[in-house]
């Protein structure tokens, strides 16, 4: 078994087509995931033996199907529930063919998955299992919990679908306003976790935040039309191309003013500036394309001071319109203070410090200290950060701000 | 596939209903259930301070109680039964309902079924 999880890895892509193929044919996604098992198993057996087939998005389908009709031939009651879904399924519009391989019917897996009556752990959890082809233990990784407690989950979360009898459809054009955000954020909670693990040892998890990248490619292919996808590709690829300059060599977290900004990717760069000018037009801006927008003009920076503040001030302006929240406040105070000098974003700062939603998140303290150290009023900024230090969540963050109260605690700091 | 839907209404300070539907809002949703062809049954729900619990205790013998009344600033107002072919056609006609408005929600929750 130990090779299983590389070689499975070979067959990603193939697994998310094909596992959505099935359970659009037979409307059961434990159905489909477990004959989707046996097919690639099967593949792995004949294939290095026989050679691969011409075809082998369909090899895989009619081996997968073959193996589920043998299963419901020997389960003759779990066959008669699934006749009834069966019905339900065939109202739905049946999808169209792609080039000769595999039907794409991933994208009414992806609004399954992430369907807004299941858990929020839950529709990352299954999303990341059927459409990224992660195995249960890759997904228990991810997470940082036990293989098992996640194989609980998965199950759970599928029984739920079934009872529930959650739809496997894209919603209608009326419905998809509502849906997609929540698709989005999804991806985006994958990338996230990845970019800045919540906890643990490591900053940064690169492999869940390329699995989201892929997976917001694939939403892409799917739905060409939607700004917002197109926007939260070019987020996540505006950050993720930093990602070599975020650390240290030790593993320690450089914050953006410090990085060496020749590591940053510049092909990946390009790729998410031009979405995000594809994001930003043809109609009012969306939540992520502005993100984005604000992470190129970062990415284009020569360095801090060179970084256009007007423009990301004003950025954070718009998105202060589409979705209030105090982290948006404190972000856009440090932008002021970028722009204004740092005693407009303290005074900025210091209007939020009743905010509820800024307690226990330890960037607000930090945001406070670095703008105090630059108006000379070390003792208080020792205080924040030290506020800061007790709330970081992972090692390199604690690091970082252990080095930053040490550097001010020098005689004659700056 | 059948769906309770129970609706939720939120009280004010005096302890009744907010919001502004009218009988006729209710009226039209019921009708439009039933063109649909969607609808089972419902049925709205008398003055909560009419409510009773009833339990039977180890003994055997039967205790009943008053109320319980909502301590809380919502109460359960009534509940339809629709037949829909899956859960978010169910959410849709929750969403069309007027008890989703003005503070109120709706719960829905599939009916179990056995074997059919």
């Amino acid at each position: 078994m130990k090779g299983w999880a590389s070689v499975e890895a070979v067959f990603r892509e193939e697994r998310g087509l094909l596992l959505a193929a099935l359970v659009r044919r037979f409307g059961d996604l434990d159905l489909a995931e477990e004959v989707t098992s046996e097919a690639i198993e099967a593949a792995l057996v004949r294939w290095p033996a026989e050679g691969v087939p011409p075809k082998p998005g369909a090899w895989l389908m009619t081996t997968a199907r073959r193996k589920a009709v043998d299963r419901l031939r020997r389960d003759q009651a779990y066959a008669a529930r699934l006749a009834v879904l069966q019905v339900e399924a065939d109202r739905a519009a049946p999808a169209p063919a792609s080039d000769g391989g595999l039907p794409d019917e991933r994208l009414q897996l992806f609004f399954t998955c992430a369907h807004p009556a299941l858990p929020a752990e839950d529709r990352t959890a299954l999303t990341l299992r059927c459409l990224a082809g992660l195995t249960t233990s890759e997904v228990a990784r991810a997470f940082l919990v036990p293989s098992a407690t996640m194989g609980k989950r998965i199950v759970r979360a599928k029984n739920r679908i079934r009872a529930a009898r959650i739809p496997f459809r894209v919603p209608s054009a009326e419905e998809l306003p509502g849906r997609l955000p929540g698709v989005l954020q999804v991806v985006y909670s994958i990338f996230t976790e990845g970019y800045a693990a919540s906890s643990g040892p490591d900053l940064q998890r690169l492999d869940l935040a390329e699995e989201a990248i892929r997976l917001a490619r694939i939403l892409r292919r799917l739905l060409p039309d939607e700004r917002e996808v197109a926007g939260l590709l070019a987020l996540m690829l505006l950050i993720h191309a930093r990602r070599d300059a975020r650390t240290d060599p030790q593993g320690g977290l450089v914050l953006l003013d410090d990085q060496d900004r020749t590591r940053w990717d510049r092909a990946m760069i390009a790729e998410g500036t031009a979405l995000v000018e594809i994001a930003l037009t043809g109609g009012p801006p969306g939540l992520y394309g502005v993100q984005a927008a604000i992470a190129a003009l970062h990415d284009e920076a020569a360095d801090v001071v060179g970084t256009d503040w007007p423009q990301i001030v004003a950025l954070y302006d718009v998105l202060r319109g589409l979705a209030p929240s105090p982290v948006v406040e404190l972000n856009r105070a440090v932008a002021v203070a970028m722009r204004d000098g740092p005693a407009a974003g303290l005074s900025l700062l210091d209007a939020l410090a009743e905010e509820p939603r800024l307690r226990g998140y330890s960037p607000f303290p930090a945001a406070r200290a670095d703008l105090l150290v630059r108006l000379g009023r070390h003792t208080e900024a020792a205080a924040a950060y030290e506020e800061a230090l007790a709330l970081a969540g992972t090692e390199p963050e604690r690091a970082h701000l252990r080095r930053r109260l040490t550097e001010i605690a020098k005689p004659g700091a700056r | 596939m059948k769906y309770l839907m129970l609706i939720n209404a939120s009280l004010d300070a005096d302890g009744e209903p907010t919001g502004c539907s009218t009988p006729d809002d209710w009226m039209l949703f019921d009708k439009a259930l039933k063109e649909a062809g969607v609808y089972v049954g419902g049925n709205s729900l008398a003055d909560f301070t009419t409510a009773a619990a009833v339990r039977v205790d180890e003994q055997g013998e039967r205790i009943v109680t008053d109320g319980p009344f909502a301590e809380s600033r919502e109460v359960l107002g009534g509940y339809f039964v629709v037949d829909v072919p899956d859960f978010d056609v169910a959410l849709e006609w929750a969403a069309r309902c007027p008890g989703a408005r003005d503070g109120g929600h709706i719960v829905v929750r599939p009916l179990a079924s056995y074997g059919d």
